[in-house]
Parts: structure tokens; C-alpha cells; sequence
């Protein structure tokens, strides 16, 4: 046969070598099929555990309770138990070692996310205690006259 | 030369006990041979009550923050959508930056919508399915994006080269293109909550217990008996993709 035609073949066949001992170096290991079938199981195995390292911030109730004892009691006996401290708080991450005081978000904009009363028939929305937002004393926080660990409108 | 039957079917015995080594013979226990199947003991699945949220969209913040999603950015790994159907049929929805604020005005879309003529209106939080049949991961060139053992479908960023067909994929749009690590990004049900036996943030967050995440391998879990006991439907049940996202009370204008 013709050298011409030859030389391309070789030349294809070196380069299909290189891209499989590169691959030997580049791929991973631990790249394969490792769950039940390739469509869905072909990854590297070490990404899973990259992301179970991922760092939490929200620390949850439980974990504030265990040095906010007042305050955790007292939103506990209250309609605003079920709301999470960090909801308004801020994560609780790296406190309070590194970040001593969290930030309070005391804004308008935080409470009408529930209570800004929306006519909505059939949804839990509209029977939530609820004011209109642009009418009711526009200027200032809620937190002003309401206690938000404590929102009951007869204690006030 | 004559060979019996029993001779022959011993001698035959006799062979292939010789032929086969020891190590051949493995005894599984139960939980090797499900691992060797990739089986886990664990099918996390959601499940969303439509009719207990009010749309605070404090599920959306924290995902934002728990997750590293840049908060100011237009993309959310979760989100609320609003549904205002008024009397005349007409469906009204919106998700102002995916429900991050909440919903504190009545307008949608900059429209005033009376009152009077809302037939029904709701929220629905929406978030990654973690298919059975992960359509976004069948696209994946180069297997950056896969399904674990217990159902989560996750994106490996080192791996990922940000081509985009996931995000194309994805029936739902729960998948966006990440401006920071510039690899798609979506839901992954706090992958490093749970497996430490956390709650996804936004579960956490919820005040009032719309969304909630279970063991489908555990039938004493809340969740699983809700699941498997009550009405829940899925979002484009059509499409084959076996969502693990189960909505209590969805209505049929959710899209």
C-alpha cells in the first residue's frame, strides 16, 4: 500500500495513545459506575464526600436554646414558637466564637413576609393576623410596640 | 469405553468442584449485596403542603445562605410561586426574585388585582425533584452529574465544564448556571444536612410545616406515611422522570 495512505493511519494511532495515557494520569481513580446503572451512576465517588463536607450555617432552635434560655423560653410559650431564632438572627455559624454579636434583621419588610394581609380565599395566608403594610404606621419597625418573641396583641 | 450415568454425573461434580477456586465462593450479608447493587438503606423524599404556605419566602432565604447562592443574584436553588386565579379563569403567577422577600404587595406583576375577583389564590414552593429518572444527569457529557445511592442528584463543580445541556434538560428549571463557581448549580436537599441528620434549611426554616423531608426506606416515617397513605401528586407526572417531590392539595394550575 501507499506510504500516503499509511501515514495518517499511524498518525491516528498515535494520537489515540496519547489521549489514553493521558487519561491513565487526568481521570481520577475513583471515576467509574458506581451506582446501579452508567446513565445515572457515572461520577467521581470522592464528589459525594465533598459535599457532605460542606459547612452548615443554620444551626437551629435547639442549639440557641442551649445558652439563650430566657429568650428561647419565652418565644416557646408564644405563637411565634415555630419560627427558627436564625430566621431573623442570622445563621448561628461560628457563634460565638468567632462572630461574637449576630445581627438582628428588625425589619418592616421581615414581619409583613406573613403579615401583610393578602385577600386570598382558601389560602392560610389570609387568616393570619395581618395589616396593610402602606397604611399601618408606615415609618417605624414593628418591633417599636411589638415584642416578637412575645406578639400577643393583648400584652402589648 | 462405558460410562454409567452416576459415574458420569460424578466424575462431572468432581471436576467442577476442582475447576472452581475457593475465593469464587463469596458470601454476601444483606447489606453487601445491596451495596454491590448500589442500594442504599436511605430514598430521601420531599414533601410540600401547599395549603399550609403563606409565602413568607423564608425558606428561600435561608437556602440562599445555607447553600452560598449569591443572594443578590436572580437564581435560587428553591423558590415560591404565587397563583392568583381570578374569577374570570385567568391564572396570575409571579416569584419576584424567587420569593427571597416574601410577598408583601397584593400586585402582581405591577397589576392590582380587586379582590372581589379572585376566585383562588395559593403558593407553591418549588425545588429540585431528585428524579428516579434524572433526565438532567442523562445529558451530562462528561459525568459531572449524577444520582447517589439514596436518590440525590448532585453536580460535581470540579468535574462540571458549564456546558449547560443539564439546565436545558431539567423539565422543572430547577437548574441555573452558578455565577460564581460557573458550573450549573441546583437543589440538593442540604446533601450535608441530611446526611448528618439535619433538616435541609429550608425545612428548617418553614414556620409552618409546608415542607418537610422523609425516608421513603422507612415506613415509620411521617413523611412515607403521608406519601403513601394520602392524596399527593407530582409536578409533570407526564414526563416520566418519577419525581420524589410530593405535593399535598396541588392544584391543576400548577405548572
Amino acid at each position: 500500500m501507499y506510504k500516503h495512505v499509511l501515514r495518517p493511519l499511524w498518525v491516528a494511532l498515535a494520537v489515540i495513545a496519547v489521549v489514553l495515557v493521558a487519561r491513565q494520569f487526568m481521570v481520577p481513580a475513583d471515576f467509574g459506575v458506581h451506582g446501579k446503572t452508567f446513565t445515572y451512576g457515572f461520577y467521581r465517588l470522592g464528589n459525594v464526600e465533598e459535599w457532605k463536607a460542606f459547612p452548615v450555617k443554620y444551626q437551629g432552635q435547639s442549639r440557641c436554646a442551649k445558652c439563650h434560655t430566657e429568650n428561647s423560653a419565652e418565644i416557646a410559650g408564644s405563637k411565634h414558637a415555630n419560627i427558627e431564632c436564625e430566621n431573623c438572627h442570622g445563621p448561628g455559624v461560628n457563634h460565638p466564637k468567632q462572630v461574637k454579636k449576630l445581627p438582628i434583621n428588625g425589619s418592616r419588610d421581615l414581619c409583613l413576609r406573613c403579615h401583610q394581609f393578602l385577600p386570598y380565599p382558601g389560602s392560610l395566608r389570609s387568616e393570619l393576623p395581618g395589616i396593610d403594610g402602606a397604611k399601618h404606621m408606615r415609618r417605624s419597625e414593628c418591633r417599636k410596640c411589638h415584642n416578637p418573641h412575645h406578639p400577643d396583641l393583648e400584652d402589648m | 469405553m462405558t460410562c454409567s450415568r452416576r459415574d458420569f454425573m460424578k466424575q462431572s461434580l468432581g471436576a467442577l468442584a476442582a475447576a472452581t477456586p475457593a475465593c469464587a465462593v463469596v458470601l454476601l450479608t444483606q447489606e453487601d449485596a445491596r451495596a454491590a447493587v448500589g442500594d442504599s438503606k436511605v430514598r430521601w423524599a420531599f414533601l410540600v403542603d401547599t395549603e399550609k404556605c403563606v409565602g413568607c419566602g423564608l425558606c428561600v432565604s435561608a437556602c440562599k445562605t445555607e447553600n452560598e447562592t449569591p443572594y443578590d443574584a436572580p437564581v435560587t436553588r428553591t423558590w415560591v410561586e404565587r397563583y392568583v386565579v381570578t374569577k374570570d379563569g385567568e391564572t396570575h403567577i409571579d416569584s419576584p426574585l424567587g420569593g427571597r422577600d416574601g410577598f408583601i404587595d397584593d400586585k402582581i406583576r405591577d397589576q392590582t388585582i380587586e379582590p372581589d375577583d379572585i376566585a383562588k389564590a395559593f403558593f407553591v414552593p418549588k425545588l429540585c425533584n431528585q428524579c428516579e429518572n434524572p433526565p438532567c444527569v442523562q445529558v451530562c457529557p462528561v459525568g459531572a452529574t449524577y444520582q447517589t445511592n439514596d436518590g440525590v442528584v448532585l453536580v460535581d463543580r470540579t468535574w462540571c465544564i458549564g456546558c449547560g445541556y443539564c439546565i436545558m434538560a431539567c423539565p422543572y428549571g430547577v437548574r441555573f448556571f452558578h455565577p460564581v463557581h460557573k458550573t450549573a448549580e441546583k437543589c440538593n436537599f442540604c446533601y450535608h444536612r441530611i446526611t448528618q441528620g439535619m433538616e435541609p434549611a429550608c425545612v428548617q426554616a418553614c414556620p409552618f410545616e409546608a415542607r418537610k423531608l422523609g425516608d421513603l426506606r422507612d415506613p415509620e416515617d411521617p413523611v412515607t406515611k403521608v406519601i403513601s397513605n394520602e392524596r399527593v401528586a407530582v409536578l409533570k407526572d407526564e414526563y416520566g422522570t418519577k419525581p420524589h417531590v410530593f405535593y399535598l392539595g396541588l392544584d391543576e394550575k400548577v405548572r
